[in-house]
């Protein structure tokens, strides 16, 4: 009985779960099984992200002529956008950890606010391919019609624009996740949930983010930026 | 206790400042025709912005050796599955009569 007293008295705060030795272990847990689950990402983002290079270098003419399509001022613009979201992020967690709870709930909604700026920004790109018929999931919204367009280029473009909508998709679906999560973040915060000594769910959470940050920052050159010069239509 | 180190504010503002800086650099550079080292040089400073985002936002600068290990790993993995699928499809053409598929 009093070896158990002698366990209690030591400082333990409620946030630590009992099969975790101390607050630091706990800790190291969690963002070590985040980026656990974050290398599963990289292999899933990693595998269209090959088989995209193997056809881009299959046709490489089509690829090109599809370049002409894509706007790379809304490419450069969103991927400004996530980056300051990575910044508003990193200051929520950095504020969760010195306890300004204030700073936290306000970097929280601008990451969000980011978030969507980003998403709305994918939208009117989506919705100029959806006018420039460039949506081959669609039969009545694809068209290849340019004027000196070989006619296995339609069939190529085609391939490579389904590409396109998954890629971007995909990242699009993690950042309609993200800001629920951040949503759920919030909430917590706002319930006064997180303390200097406890902010794992916000170090983590930011991981998430920063990681598709990361999937943006490498399909705004492949997908934008090469080939862009070469216009052969 | 500290859980981790406190960055400071400074640090995270310049890192978004050259993140901000090289995606404005790969936008200009993009513009111009450099043959193979449009590609180069687009996927070299997505590679640099991404080590800026893990080493300094995600805070793998102070996270324990294992967890730097295994954010090593992922991307030594990631190497090998594009290296091996990339060196097939790039070496079909090699011997006479090789199709690319």
């Amino acid at each position: 009985m009093a070896e158990l007293t002698h366990v209690q008295s030591e400082a333990h705060s409620p946030n630590l779960r009992h099969h975790f030795d101390d607050m630091g272990q706990q800790f190291d847990s969690a963002t070590f099984g985040m980026w656990v689950f974050l290398l599963t990402e990289i292999m899933f983002f990693g595998g269209m992200f090959g088989a995209y290079t193997v056809y881009r270098s299959m046709y490489p003419e089509a690829f090109a002529a599809t370049s002409n399509f894509m706007n790379p001022a809304f490419g450069a613009a969103n991927t400004a956008v996530l980056i300051v979201s990575s910044l508003t992020m990193a200051l929520a967690v950095r504020a969760a950890h010195l306890g300004h709870q204030k700073t936290l709930q306000m970097m929280l909604i601008f990451t969000m606010i980011f978030g969507l700026a980003f998403l709305v920004i994918k939208g009117f790109e989506y919705h100029e391919h959806w006018v420039d018929l460039k949506v081959p999931l669609f039969p009545s919204h694809w068209a290849w019609d340019g004027p000196n367009a070989p006619p296995q280029f339609a069939h190529q473009a085609q391939i490579l624009f389904i590409f396109y909508f998954f890629m971007t998709g995909f990242h699009a679906l993690h950042m309609v996740v993200g800001l629920g999560i951040m949503t759920t973040i919030f909430i917590m915060a706002r319930q006064g949930k997180f303390s200097h000594d406890y902010y794992t769910p916000v170090e983590v959470s930011g991981l998430y983010w920063h990681f598709v940050d990361i999937v943006w920052i490498f399909l705004f050159p492949l997908l934008y930026l090469i080939g862009h010069t070469r216009q052969l239509i | 206790m500290d859980l981790q180190p406190v960055t400071p504010i400074r640090t995270y503002v310049l890192v978004w400042l050259t993140l901000t800086i090289f995606t404005f650099i790969t936008y200009v550079v993009a513009q111009v025709d450099l043959g193979a080292f449009n590609v180069v040089i687009a996927l070299g400073i997505a590679a640099f912005k991404m080590s800026l985002v893990i080493w300094f936002f995600m805070h793998v600068r102070t996270d324990s050796p294992l967890t730097k290990l295994f954010c090593f790993a992922g991307f030594f993995w990631i190497a090998i599955l594009l290296s091996l699928t990339l060196g097939d499809y790039f070496s079909r053409t090699w011997m006479p009569g090789g199709k690319f598929w």
